[in-house]
């Protein structure tokens, strides 16, 4: 095994530490803290099961941002649909056989790429020429789109210009995820794609791609509009002495 | 009128570019200590007031869910830039709802993040200097807690759970805003917001039956403190003198005749705002709110009706039940609360008052939907009962009701521009800045459909179109109250 490959397997094995701890930390501090009061932008649903749909939409399709700015909708959702593709096309790298949908969705995931890298400068754009929303961009908003275009870049040099040896990358990730190391194609193209995805995975849990697990913990979007019929209660906001009448 | 220009009503609405530190001065007076102290603040600036305020944003952090996810989440994706009245009137960028949170959201990062403490330049964080504060003190009282923001945001993040919060650390190292700290504390001492006293509120509402009786030749009753009615009445101080609010009270008091139901307003919870929210302070909402429940057990009463207030309803209907629940010693038969709308459109659902339309035939009428009602609250048994339920009482007592523009209604309706807690003169540049989508779309009404008026639920609505009407060219009494319209409407005497 040479140093590479060794430096690559530790790298990765660090990124998914942050990643999973990182990302669980912080699920675990949304859960925990209390939302004391009833503070759903409604109208809202008034069951379960009308929240699950409320939040199911937000996620699928970004009904919220619909409504809001067809423009970053565009190129948001196509961005966000062509990473999950992308991420699904991959799947073939990390399962023996490959499952049949995983097959089945590779043509299309290639050219989700092309997708991926319009809707990211298409975002990109809007923080140069939208005078409001180049205010509001900080280095590291920029520095986020540059990484994805980055990753996606390097990703489609490899597919449609100077292809890495598939099955040797295939065994060193199956060797990652069993114990029994392989080595890694030296390729520069690969090395690069590899390396900035782990940076994507280590900043992860620090910055704003907690966007994910922060909608689904959003009180104005999970929480159910009923405080007439349910008396709404936490620990700290109930303390209080409520009720000492009657 | 003032020193400040007011903008220009436009034939299409427009998105302005960006003019950095167009309001910077702006902010309202600062509470006086005694002021401070009523509430349990400190009266002046603390000394230590950096470290008092990260203890104070540390707690909040482990007390509400929504800031640490609020302030994590945020990808600045710019979808709420345009949404706010505040900004669109007054084109400062910190006006704009994500740039008001990154005011709280860098100095979080600064010390509260893994990021913030060792890449701060990298993702605009910065300390908390007195800068930082002064741009609090600023542009947490330049946001009207109205959540339209809320609406458009991919996330939901609410700017005025943000505003909130700035509020309370502002109030916890000593500089609160005079208005609202000054009127919470009116509510502790005298039972309303307007510091009017038991006995003058009896002479007040028995002027208001002479009026009746002078105007109609029905004795309607306008009681108080009358233990054993089957209604306490909970409706903001507004309503019982100042125009137009009066002529809402007398409405509700027309139905309740009709009606034959017994209710009573009490002279210790005489206010139904609540300017806890405002200040975003559990503490004091709650003190506030508890009056009512102590009036209500005091007075032996069935059911709890509130009148039209807008961040009154939200209090009552979203929180009411949490803060001053259970509400087991009422008639379960009727929600607990209920929005006086709900219950005269229940009155008409089920044919029991007479109307008569035609006395509404000199307007042409228009709705406001208030901030508080539609983003925060619901009536009757569906979502988006809050739009629907006051138009059918409109549409029951008024021939000619015609909607402002899709956008500017319903849970995309535009704030007064004065809710929140800004009502104040010391705040009227923002006041009239911020009312300029609203007037837009008035304007528009105006000219497509001959609309008159306008109508609106809610106190601080209407107090504050008032007085900005007028800026636009329009005239102050061209605001009225909704149950305005019901009491011109209803046919006292025996039901025909
Ligand atoms: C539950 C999963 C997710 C949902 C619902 C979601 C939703 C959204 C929405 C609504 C936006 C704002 C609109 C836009 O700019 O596209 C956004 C922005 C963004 N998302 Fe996601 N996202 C998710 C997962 C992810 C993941 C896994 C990544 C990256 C690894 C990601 C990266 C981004 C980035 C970089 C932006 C900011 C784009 C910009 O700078 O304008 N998202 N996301
Ligand atoms: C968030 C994570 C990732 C993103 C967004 C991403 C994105 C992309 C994109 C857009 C392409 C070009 C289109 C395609 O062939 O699908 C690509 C290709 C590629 N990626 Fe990734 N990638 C990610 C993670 C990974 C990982 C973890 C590996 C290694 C196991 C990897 C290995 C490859 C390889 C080998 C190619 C070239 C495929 C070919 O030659 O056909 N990628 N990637
Ligand atoms: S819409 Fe939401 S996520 Fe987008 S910039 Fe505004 S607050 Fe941030
Ligand atoms: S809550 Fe209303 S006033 Fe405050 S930032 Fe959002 S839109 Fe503006």
């Amino acid at each position: 095994m040479d140093f590479l490959s060794i430096a690559y397997a530790l790298v990765f094995y660090f990124a998914t530490f942050v990643l999973v701890v990182g990302v669980g930390r912080k699920i675990v501090q949304y859960a925990r803290t209390p939302a004391p009061l009833k503070i759903p932008t409604t109208p809202a649903p008034t069951t379960g099961t009308g929240v699950a749909l409320r939040l199911g939409g937000e996620v699928v399709f970004f009904t919220s941002l619909f409504k809001s700015n067809k423009w970053i909708w565009v190129f948001g959702w196509l961005f966000h649909f062509c990473l999950l593709l992308e991420v699904l096309r991959h799947l073939r790298y990390f399962i023996q056989p490959v499952w049949w949908w995983v097959a089945l969705i590779q043509p299309f995931g290639k050219y989700a790429a092309y997708g991926m890298v319009i809707g990211l400068l298409g975002l990109w754009g809007r923080r140069f020429f939208v005078d409001r929303v180049r205010y509001i961009s900080a280095p590291s908003d920029h520095l986020m789109l540059v990484l994805l275009l980055a990753i996606a870049g390097s990703g489609m040099l490899m597919t449609f210009v100077d292809h890495t040896d598939i099955i040797s990358l295939k065994a060193f990730v199956l060797g990652l995820l069993y114990g029994h190391w392989q080595p890694l194609p030296a390729d520069p193209l690969l090395l690069i794609h590899l390396g900035l995805v782990a940076a994507l995975m280590i900043v992860f849990p620090f910055s704003k791609l907690l966007h994910g697990p922060g909608l689904l913990f959003s009180p104005t979007r999970n929480q159910i509009d009923n405080p007439r019929e349910k008396r709404h209660v936490t620990p700290w906001a109930t303390d209080t002495g409520a009720g000492t009448a009657g | 009128m003032a020193d400040f220009e007011t903008p220009e009503i436009r034939e299409y609405p427009l998105i302005p570019h960006i003019h950095e530190g167009a309001m910077a001065g702006t902010k309202p007076f600062v509470a006086k200590p005694e002021h401070q102290k009523a509430l349990g603040f400190p009266g002046e600036l603390v000394e230590n007031w950096k470290e008092v305020a990260i203890d104070k944003m540390g707690d909040l952090l482990g007390k509400y869910r929504s800031l640490p996810v609020f302030l994590d989440s945020c990808v600045k994706c710019g979808a709420c830039t345009d949404k706010c009245h505040y900004f669109l009137g007054t084109t400062d960028p910190k006006n704009m709802p994500v740039a008001r949170q990154d005011l709280l959201r860098k100095v979080y990062r600064r010390y509260f993040t893994f990021a913030g403490k060792y890449f701060p330049k990298l993702v605009g964080a910065v300390d908390l200097t007195e800068e930082v504060l002064q741009d609090w003190y600023s542009y947490y009282h330049q946001c009207s807690e109205c959540r339209r923001c809320s609406v458009y945001c991919p996330y939901g993040i609410d700017t005025a759970e943000i505003t909130m919060a700035g509020r309370e650390i502002l109030d916890a190292v000593g500089i609160g805003a005079k208005y609202s700290n000054e009127i919470i504390g009116k509510v502790f001492t005298v039972g309303n917001n307007l510091g009017l006293p038991g006995p003058a509120l009896k002479d007040t509402l028995e002027g208001i039956e002479e009026d009746v009786k002078e105007d109609t030749g029905v004795d309607v009753r306008y009681p108080v403190d009358e233990k054993g009615a089957e209604v306490l009445l909970i409706t903001p101080s507004a309503d019982f003198f100042a125009e137009p609010h009066v002529d809402g009270l007398i409405g509700y008091g027309k139905v309740f005749h009709q009606a034959g139901i017994s209710w009573t307003l009490s002279s210790y919870a005489s206010e139904a705002a609540n300017f806890g929210i405002f200040i975003g302070s559990y503490e004091n909402m709650k003190r506030v709110a508890m009056r009512i429940r102590e009036a209500a057990l005091d007075l032996g009463v069935k059911r709890i009706i509130v009148g039209e207030c807008g961040h009154a309803w939200r209090v009552a209907y979203s929180f009411w039940n949490t803060l001053i629940g259970p509400f087991d010693f009422l008639d379960p038969r009727y929600p607990a609360p209920q929005h006086i709308c709900e219950f005269t459109y229940d009155l008409i659902q089920r044919g029991a008052l007479t109307l008569d339309k035609s006395a509404n035939d000199h307007r042409v009428v228009t709705f406001h939907d208030s901030c508080n009602v539609a983003r925060a609250s619901r009536m009757g048994n569906m979502p988006g009962g809050q739009f629907i339920i006051p138009r059918e009482v409109i549409k029951a007592v008024c021939n000619n009701f015609y909607d402002m523009e899709e956008g500017t209604i319903g849970e995309g309706t535009f704030c007064c521009g004065g809710g929140g807690g800004l009502l104040t003169d010391d705040l009227m540049e923002v006041r009239v800045k911020g009312a300029l989508p609203r007037m837009q779309a008035l304007r528009h009404v105006v000219e497509e459909h001959g609309v008159t008026h306008m109508a609106a639920i809610c106190a601080i609505c209407k107090t504050q179109f008032a007085k900005v009407l007028p800026y636009y060219n329009f005239s102050m009494d061209q605001i009225i109250s909704v149950h305005q319209l019901v009491g011109d409407a209803v046919v006292l005497g025996a039901k025909q």
